[in-house]
């Protein structure tokens, strides 16, 4: 097995890591950077409980290998929260009561943040078709649902 | 802060409250710490299991000498070096697959390596050698005399005094119910409905995969950090199974990402710690693939069930026949328990005179039965409460008003020939018809769809053994925040908040001064049996409001004596003792670790304040094992109704959920925004299994096993609007009168749906999922659509 070692930000923080050729961007965060929030559900990129923003896309860690992040910035959930304070999503999220038992809710929060990047304003179906590859076998979806429209909402406020 | 009323039996402020969870904050910054993300260093070995590709089949020889000598592997196990037998209700499996496998993915042996992918190869070279045998794919054949058996041990299994197994066959519990005169009664009935209905396989789908870490010391004490809702039933059944003490067997059990019943009980955790025993000093990691999840573990076992209901010209229930096989798979260590929650529920939420039931756990060829949120009732009431729709119809009522006559009410007769407790029942059918604007229809959204509406009405009880306890610690720290130590686990539905809002009223406390203390480990937590059938905010509640109240009666005490006055004028509130009496104030923070000092330095009284309480029913009473019949069946009951609008695409059979309405009686709701979070949780996850979720077998191996084939709700599936209304019909045992509702949300989903797609085409579906196709071949066969 080759190694490489690759240079790449994570969180705006910069990493040198070294890594085989077949890990993932998924093991790479958890097994090397033991970033353990970004989740493993079916490494088969069929869940979203991995979703990571690759350069500002939301992508499933698990179908990305760790040498194609060289020179990459990678935002994970625990890049969300600046010193400590919630991001307006992570907020939200809270106050709808859009987490049970929170495995899936990294990678809904990393897809809602990209969409809102991206649409800072969507619609109500835009938010689904965004979640739509994030399983939640929980909340039933509809507390997320809402939560991106608070978010929404608050950053019509700020902007 | 004074008090001049003295306390009052009023319910406090913070029950009732809709506070948020404690845990929040961490699981949306990634803090949250579930099994996979503990870090057990370079010397972590990584398990992979060598599984049956048969269905039946004895097994004639195991191989393992190239798998031994393949370098990197460090431990190879199979059945022979653990002879043991496990299981939660009757002890018919082997943690390795012995002299036969029964199911396909059956584990036969173990490998510890040092990477996955080593482990994986010396899997691959561990050879086996099958004699094929006719396999059971059917419950109803497998209950035959015909079919071949698949546990002729089963005389000799041991069992609890409430299950029933029949040696000779494959039925491994048979509950029956004879209440009145079934036979006799159809000649009376002015209408009688008959149906037979096949509710599939489901699986759990938690997002985390099963995952567990063990570890054996040289003294040979076992520690198993696992995902799982049942801790102390791990240690204990683990602990029986290898010969060892309850206290040498420590499991440690961070949150749970997701549960449903699957994480209930042993099933891989013992693998994982088997192995690890030929490995000693270092930590065996096992983590299901999302294949081996859907079928390795546990699943909700498959339901053959032949109902027909009838009653009389003014609509009234008169009798009920209700046969189930139940497809309990394998093993039905944990299914024959819902086999039997199937009996002694099995005339649904109905006063019905005469009844007989025959529900039978039947062995088959098919993955191992489980638990899974509804533990039976689901299945049950998909079938039946479609039968009571057909009757209403046949007899020219209302649905709704068919339920309204014949639902449980307070004191009615149930099934198992008790009177059912204070109940709100009837006002949850009447606030979900209200919900969903019952008897109003609206006109579809276009011309090639048609709308309709559909109710169904559910009951559940817990599902347990008679006498299921639990525990609770309250420990006051030095600045007066409450360390709060239980054995339930928090698999999501919010039980670490609820508890800790008990325990903060109970003791006089504000909210944020509470602290849970995590993760659940069988070392230090207080006992709880398990994270099952909607017990813990009962059961688990009552400990922690006793607990709480231990603690509370140890401060009044000390804090009476040190003012000489009696503790029944003193109270906490918002975290400072009051007396009512002499209007004195004493922060808790100042006594709850040093006391208090006596008069005139003459000493102290009191100490570290900790408060324990516990709680387990008592009065639970057997059955009579040929009619069912007793004085108590189960400890209560959560009774409800649901109702959906949809709307049915003609061109494609595709059915939308339009909006959903359901109604509760959950006794008290703690957390009513958190109960709400369950209610559309669990009736989204209803809906799924409604329209698309199927295991499919083919020869006993599932043809669907990953996410792309074996959908499951999106979010694009969820409905725009779910309505949650919360009925409040006060438990006499339960604290500050709540009782569970976990689980039930998810029970009369099928049939509502079921039942608004009659209303919608005039088409019964009969058995789930009501997948697109299956809906548009059933218009075509009716002549709807051609």
């Amino acid at each position: 097995m080759a190694f490489h070692q690759i240079t790449l930000t994570i969180n705006g923080e910069t990493e040198i890591i070294e890594v085989p050729s077949n890990m993932t961007l998924l093991q790479m965060l958890r097994e090397k950077v033991v970033l353990t929030g970004t989740k493993n559900g079916c490494a088969a990129g069929e869940c979203g409980a991995c979703t990571v923003m690759l350069n500002g896309e939301p992508v499933n860690s698990c179908l990305v290998l760790a040498v194609e992040c060289d020179g990459a910035q990678i935002t994970t959930v625990e890049g969300l929260a600046q010193n400590n304070h919630l991001s307006p999503i992570q907020e939200a999220i809270v106050a709808h009561g859009g987490v049970q038992c929170g495995f899936c809710t990294p990678g809904v929060l990393i897809s809602a943040q990209a969409l809102l990047n991206r649409n800072p304003q969507p619609t109500d179906h835009e938010i689904r078709d965004a979640l739509v590859g994030n399983l939640c076998r929980c909340t039933g979806y509809l507390r997320i649902i809402e939560a991106v429209k608070e978010a929404a909402k608050q950053h019509a406020v700020t902007v | 802060m004074l008090v001049k009323e003295p306390p009052t039996e009023k319910i406090p402020d913070l029950i009732g409250a809709s506070v948020p969870r404690l845990d929040a904050y961490e699981k949306v910054t990634g803090a949250a710490v579930f099994t996979d993300d503990l870090q057990f260093g370079p010397g972590l070995l990584h398990a992979r299991i060598k599984r049956s590709p048969h269905p039946h089949a004895l097994i004639k020889s195991i191989d393992v000498s190239k798998a031994r000598a393949l370098p990197g592997v460090k431990a190879v196990v199979t059945g022979e070096d653990f002879p043991g037998f496990i299981g939660l209700y009757l002890k018919d499996r082997y943690i390795f697959a012995r002299d036969r496998v029964r199911y396909v993915g059956e584990a036969i042996a173990g490998v510890a390596a040092i990477s996955e992918a080593v482990a994986e190869k010396a899997v691959d070279l561990i050879e086996i050698e099958y004699e094929l045998l006719e396999p059971v794919l059917d419950p109803e054949f497998g209950a035959s005399p015909e079919a071949p058996l698949l546990h002729p041990d089963l005389g000799s299994y041991e069992v609890v005094p409430f299950i029933f197994p029949k040696p000779g066959t494959n039925i491994s519990n048979h509950f029956k119910i004879r209440k009145g005169d079934a036979d006799s009664a159809w000649s009376t009935c002015a209408a009688i409905v008959e149906h037979k209905y096949r509710i599939p396989h489901v699986q759990h789908v938690p997002i985390e995969p099963h995952v567990a870490i063990a570890k054996v010391d040289e003294q040979g004490k076992v520690t198993l950090w696992s995902s799982s809702q049942s801790p102390f039933a791990q240690r204990n059944l683990i602990a029986k199974s290898l010969g060892i003490s309850q206290s040498d067997m420590r499991v440690i059990a961070p949150y749970v990402g997701g549960g449903f019943g699957c994480k209930a009980g042993v099933s891989m955790e013992a693998l994982a710690v088997a192995i690890a025993l030929k490995a000693k000093g270092r930590p065996v990691k096992l983590l299901l693939t999302r294949e081996e999840e859907f079928y390795t573990a546990f699943v909700r076992q498959g339901l053959v069930i032949k109902l027909k209901i009838g009653c009389d010209a003014e609509g009234k229930l008169l009798a009920m026949e209700n046969t189930m096989y139940w497809d309990g798979g394998a093993s039905t260590e944990y299914g024959v328990n819902i086999t039997r929650a199937g009996g002694y529920s099995s005339s649904g939420p109905y006063e019905i005179p005469h009844v007989k039931t025959d529900s039978m756990c039947v062995y088959t060829n098919h993955p191992v039965g489980g638990a899974m949120r509804g533990f039976g009732m689901p299945e049950l009431h998909a079938g039946l409460e479609q039968c009571i729709d057909e009757l209403a119809h046949e007899i020219k009522l209302d649905p709704v008003e068919f339920r309204r006559i014949n639902c449980l009410k307070t004191g009615s007769t149930v099934v198992t020939g008790s009177k059912m407790h204070p109940t709100g029942l009837p006002e949850c059918i009447d606030r979900v018809a209200e919900a969903i604007h019952w008897g109003h229809k609206a006109p579809p959204s276009s011309p090639t769809k048609r709308r309709g509406k559909g109710i169904a009405l559910m009951w559940k009880a817990p599902a347990m053994p008679p006498n299921p306890g639990s525990s609770a610690v309250v420990e006051l720290n030095e600045d007066g925040t409450v360390t709060l130590a239980v054995g339930g686990q928090e698999i999501g539905q919010g039980t670490f908040t609820v508890m800790a809002q008990m325990a903060a009223a109970a003791l006089g406390v504000p909210m944020d001064w509470m602290r849970i203390a995590g993760p659940v480990d069988t070392q230090y937590s207080p006992y709880e049996w398990q994270t099952v059938a909607s017990r813990l905010t009962w059961s688990m509640g009552n400990a922690v409001v006793n607990a709480a109240r231990d603690a509370r009666e140890q401060v009044l005490n000390v804090v009476a004596e040190a003012w000489n006055e009696r503790p029944e004028d003193l109270d906490i509130v918002n975290g400072e003792v009051v007396s009512y009496k002499s209007e004195e104030t004493i922060s808790l923070k100042d006594i709850v670790i040093y006391g208090m000092p006596k008069p005139n330095a003459s000493g102290w009284i009191g100490g570290p304040i900790v408060g324990r309480g516990n709680f387990m029913p008592t009065y639970v009473t057997g059955l009579d094992a040929e009619t069912g019949q007793g004085e108590r069946a189960v400890v209560h009951y959560t009774t409800g109704a649901q109702a959906v609008e949809l709307e049915v695409d003609l061109e494609t059979g595709k059915i939308e959920i339009l909006r959903g309405a359901a109604a509760f009686d959950l006794g008290k709701a703690i957390n009513p925004e958190m109960a709400k979070a369950q209610v559309e949780g669990g009736f989204v996850q209803g809906i799924s299994t409604a329209l698309f979720e199927s295991m499919q077998f083919k020869d006993g191996i599932m043809q669907n096993p990953s996410f792309v084939d074996y959908r499951i709700a999106t979010s694009a599936d969820a409905p725009p609007r779910i309505d949650s209304i919360l009925v409040e019909v006060p438990q006499d045992d339960g604290p500050f009168g709540a009782r569970g509702v976990g689980e039930h949300p998810m029970v009369p989903t099928i049939p509502a749906i079921a039942n608004a797609i009659y209303d919608a085409i005039g088409v019964r579906v009969g058995s789930p999922p009501f997948t697109a196709e299956k809906v548009y071949l059933a218009l075509v066969d009716a002549g709807v659509v051609s």
